[in-house]
């Protein structure tokens, strides 16, 4: 009976939502620190952690760990509130829950299903070009070779340079001598050209941005409810609680807040250059 | 009682001829209110008016009217008890309520409380919460030992003083947006988790009471703190927090 019940029992699923819930709350803090690199204007700095996180083995289990995670967080909670719409089959005529609850609370599968949704869209916008794009852009840069001549380079993954038009391409990123036919070397993707591009956009870009800053808005009320909750639900409450709900607070604003900052500083060109 | 006066109050009432029935909100008008008499005496006086003109009074559940006894269940104007805080409905007085307003009276809403007549709902889903395990197994055949032959730390004789101050009303259940029973069985366990005399049975207590909390339909906790702030006995959201680390604990076993 025991093992069935941390996984069907009504205190089990909230165990899982929470546990889920905070290790997503550790992806984002992981997570924004490497976009805040997007605004300090370094592109290759930028494309070589975006490397590091699609290749290194210890990434890639924390990743599958993350997909797992939003998936199993998503699934419980639908399943919860399933449930609990069940509880109450016919609403109250009159009723008056903000005088006892905040909006936030009350609110969590609606914002979740908001964020999922900007998951969703956040994933096919970056993650999917950056694995599976086959026109994914590689980063270049232009040197002057004689005065008055440019010439457009590959960075290799090794640290040098790769003229273009001496180079073909073979699975996305490996550079192939054209007279010799033999790899030379190893190009990086452009993520962060991929970003500056969207959120640039001459069109859509001021739209994609004001979404993004939207749907961060969203994450911070989830957050303001759900980083406390979490410690409730794993029975965590002690003479540490106030100081807790002050940092899951902090940790609400905090984050959400930086994130939404990068897209508004690439719009509005507010990148700091070396 | 001077400051006592007299108020002309529109109701809407939940009207439900029994258990199998649809019910609807029904509007009434009664005038010359006494602020100073209870809620449950205004409806004893609406219940007069019925009567004299001949039709069927309302049902609602009280006993000792002293706010001790966890018997009447009123959701009105949104609120489980009411509108003020820390009372149940028989100690909500019509001082709260000005001349010419409109008070909603509803049955406490819940998959686990059918209602059996107006404002009259079943509330056995709590006593067989109660059986499954929120008691201790003492052997009271002339042979019982003092209560206090075993000391008690005072900080967890406090805590379980205050859980055990539940009357089982079931207002946690209709505030919270889920149905969740979640404080009321927090508050059981808990209980007797803190005593010594508790701690013998707690891991199959917690477990078969959830258990059965889940089998009668209620539903899940979402942290949003609604029963704590409505619990006319004022009881802690420690105790939920309290019941879910006694689950894990004997969930591990």
């Amino acid at each position: 009976m025991a093992k069935s019940a941390l996984l069907k029992s009504s205190i089990g699923k909230k165990y899982w939502m929470a546990l889920t819930g905070l290790f997503l709350c550790l992806f984002l803090a992981g997570h924004l620190a490497g976009n805040l690199q997007l605004i300090f204007g370094d592109a290759l700095k930028f494309n070589q952690y975006a490397l590091f996180m699609t290749s290194n083995p210890a990434v890639k289990l924390l990743s599958y760990l993350t997909y797992l995670s939003i998936i199993f967080h998503a699934v419980d909670g639908i399943l919860l509130t399933i449930q609990n719409k069940k509880a109450r089959p016919i609403a109250y005529a009159m009723n008056n829950p903000q005088k006892n609850s905040s909006s936030a609370s009350r609110n969590m599968a609606v914002l979740g299903t908001v964020i999922l949704v900007f998951i969703v869209t956040h994933m096919v916008n970056f993650w999917a070009k950056m694995h599976f794009d086959e026109k994914m852009p590689l980063q270049t840069v232009r040197i002057e070779v004689q005065p008055g001549m440019a010439q457009e380079f590959y960075i290799t993954t090794a640290g040098g340079y790769m003229p273009k038009d001496g180079v073909e391409l073979k699975n996305k990123t490996d550079l192939i001598d054209i007279n010799a036919h033999v790899k030379v070397g190893e190009a990086y993707k452009d993520l962060h050209k991929i970003t500056f591009a969207f959120f640039k956009d001459e069109k859509y870009g001021l739209i994609f941005t004001i979404l993004y800053v939207l749907a961060m808005g969203v994450l911070a009320f989830h957050l303001l409810h759900g980083f406390q909750s979490a410690f409730q639900s794993l029975g965590v409450n002690n003479k540490f609680t106030p100081a807790l709900k002050t940092f899951g607070k902090l940790f609400a604003i905090i984050v959400p807040l930086l994130f939404a900052i990068i897209p508004v500083c690439i719009h509005f060109n507010f990148i700091l250059k070396h | 009682m001077s400051s006592a006066k007299n108020i002309n109050i529109n109701l809407k009432i939940w009207r439900q001829k029994n258990a199998k029935s649809k019910g609807s909100m029904e509007t009434y008008k009664l005038d010359n209110v006494s602020t100073a008499s209870s809620f449950l005496e205004m409806l004893d006086q609406l219940n007069e008016q019925l009567i004299n003109e001949k039709t069927e009074p309302i049902a609602f559940d009280h006993d000792c009217r002293e706010g001790i006894c966890g018997m009447c269940s009123l959701y009105i104007n949104g609120r489980a008890h009411g509108p003020d805080t820390g009372i149940t409905t028989c100690q909500l007085h019509m001082r709260m309520f000005k001349d010419g307003d409109t008070i909603f009276v509803e049955p406490w809403r819940s998959k686990a409380f059918p209602v059996i007549k107006d404002l009259v709902v079943d509330r056995s889903s709590f006593d067989r919460i109660q059986q499954a395990g929120g008691f201790v197994s003492v052997n009271t055949s002339g042979n019982t030992i003092d209560a206090n032959a075993t000391p008690i730390n005072k900080n967890d004789a406090d805590k379980s003083f205050e859980a055990a101050a539940c009357i089982g009303c079931g207002a946690c259940v209709a505030t919270c947006k889920n149905g969740s029973a979640m404080l009321f069985v927090g508050a059981k366990v808990s209980q007797y988790a803190l005593l010594p005399q508790g701690k013998v049975e707690a891991a199959t207590r917690v477990l078969n009471m959830v258990r059965q909390m889940d089998e009668e339909g209620f539903g899940n906790c979402t942290n949003t703190g609604a029963c704590e702030i409505e619990c006319p006995k004022g009881i802690s959201l420690e105790n939920i927090a309290r019941m879910n680390r006694e689950y894990l604990k004997a969930s591990m076993k």
